[in-house]
């Protein structure tokens, strides 16, 4: 089973390093919307730093929903993902796989480009280091809830709209909390408490969303 | 043994079959036909286990295939319209992928069984560059990997030149000897298997009055 993991991840991986502009687009859409904020708003640090948690999660969120489409859409259209639920092994497990796959490529970066975003918007060290470690455990539940919805909506021709009708509002606690965890790090208070639930929604996702993922992978695919 | 018991498929409200029963024991070959529309596509969906069954259930060696889905599928070859390989891919990493996931078991020389399907000199083309009938058979390439014992084809050779056709239909008839299962819709004649293949005809399907 471990080999079957590790046998999607990687093809997944390749398969998306031989197109790069679907990885690099929702990046640079993250980047661009949150410079314009500064260029909206003007430059003054206060202002900015007072709203930066919910600009940068926001952003996040946004770009998650533009890169989600391509994780299943492709496989539904060539045929893959019909072959991905006929392999000898439990779909959970595969679906489990690409998400991974899904979060290293759109997800991750996010973090790496995370001193960008706090010099942009001139977060001091410890705001930073919240912004960092909400995108750590946020994104991956972005990923997860996500793939949920482009499942259910992978059969129907145009699912654009519907899909972000469908996955925003179940990102709602993860940006109550990340925003607050970041908020509150700017006052200097701990923001242990919100990472503890956010890591707890991140458990909670992994263990029961390739289950919903599967589930409705077969129905719509039916 | 692969039993289909009172299946019933319903697509839009419309009913395409009712209480449909078939069996396909080893050694075997079924073929499936019809005009369009009439529903090849959908029993063959449905005896792969990508969709459930308005009514019936179908049995793999006697057990219900949604009860043990893993177990089934490790006897499956299914092969759809869809050729079901990535573009990025090349024809070779495609092959491979497939035989890491699906055919463990396997000996064979992917090089060599490329070469057999005709793809000689094009196994680091990416799969998205080769024609239709190309990428469809580095699909059927994976019926000479051998492992799964049933294989369910649908529409095998669209896009296959007269050559491949013969070569693809001995090879049909080499699993069928060795005991193995064959299911396939095609509108082309057999010509290899056609004293060998049991035709299963699906008729439009008429409301019975009550």
């Amino acid at each position: 089973m471990r080999s079957m993991f590790t046998g999607v991840l990687r093809r997944e991986l390749v398969s998306a390093l031989r197109r790069r502009a679907d990885i690099l687009n929702p990046l640079w859409f993250f980047v661009i919307v949150i410079t314009l904020f500064p260029l909206g708003i003007g430059p003054e640090p206060t202002l900015l730093a007072r709203i930066a948690p919910g600009i940068v999660w926001v952003a996040a969120l946004l770009s998650s929903l533009l890169a989600l489409e391509r994780l299943f859409r492709d496989d539904f259209i060539d045929g893959t993902l019909e072959q991905l639920m006929l392999m000898p092994c439990p779909l959970g497990v595969l679906v489990l796989a690409k998400v991974l796959a899904h979060w290293l490529l759109t997800g991750l970066p996010l973090l790496l480009l995370s001193p960008l975003v706090a010099v942009l918007l001139s977060l001091d060290m410890v705001g930073f280091q919240a912004v960092f470690w909400t995108l750590l455990l946020g994104t991956p539940i972005l990923s997860l809830l996500g793939a949920i919805g482009v499942a259910l909506t992978v059969g129907i021709g145009k699912g654009g709209v519907l899909l972000s009708l469908l996955t925003l509002p179940l990102y709602i606690p993860v940006l109550i909390f990340a925003t607050s965890a970041i908020e509150a790090a700017a006052f200097g208070a701990p923001y242990d408490g919100q990472l503890a639930i956010l890591a707890a929604m991140l458990v909670g996702s992994i263990t029961l969303a390739p289950f919903a993922i599967a589930s409705a992978l077969r129905v719509s695919v039916n | 043994m692969l039993e289909a018991r009172a299946l019933t498929c319903v697509r839009e409200e419309r009913t395409l079959f009712g209480d449909l029963s078939l069996t396909v024991a080893p050694g075997e070959l079924v073929q499936v036909a019809g005009p369009n529309g009439v529903g090849k596509t959908s029993l063959l969906r449905l005896l792969a286990g990508l969709s459930r069954p308005y009514g019936g259930e179908v049995c793999w060696q006697g057990e219900n295939i949604e009860q043990n889905r893993d177990d089934y599928h490790q006897d499956l070859l299914y092969l759809g319209h869809q050729a079901g390989i990535k573009h990025e891919l090349t024809a070779f990493e495609n092959l491979a992928f497939f035989r890491r996931m699906h055919h463990t078991d396997s000996t064979a020389n992917l090089w060599q069984v490329l070469a057999m399907v005709g793809l000689a000199g094009l196994e680091d083309q990416p799969a998205g560059q080769l024609s239709a009938g190309q990428k469809r058979r580095v699909a059927l390439a994976r019926l000479w990997l051998g492992g799964p014992r049933l294989w369910i084809l649908d529409e095998p050779f669209t896009a296959i030149d007269k050559h491949g056709v013969r070569v693809l239909e001995q090879l049909l008839l080499d699993h069928t000897d060795a005991g193995g299962m064959v299911l396939i819709t095609t509108h082309q004649d057999l010509s290899l298997c056609a004293s060998r293949a049991r035709t299963l005809q699906l008729t439009p399907y008429q409301e019975e009055l009550v």
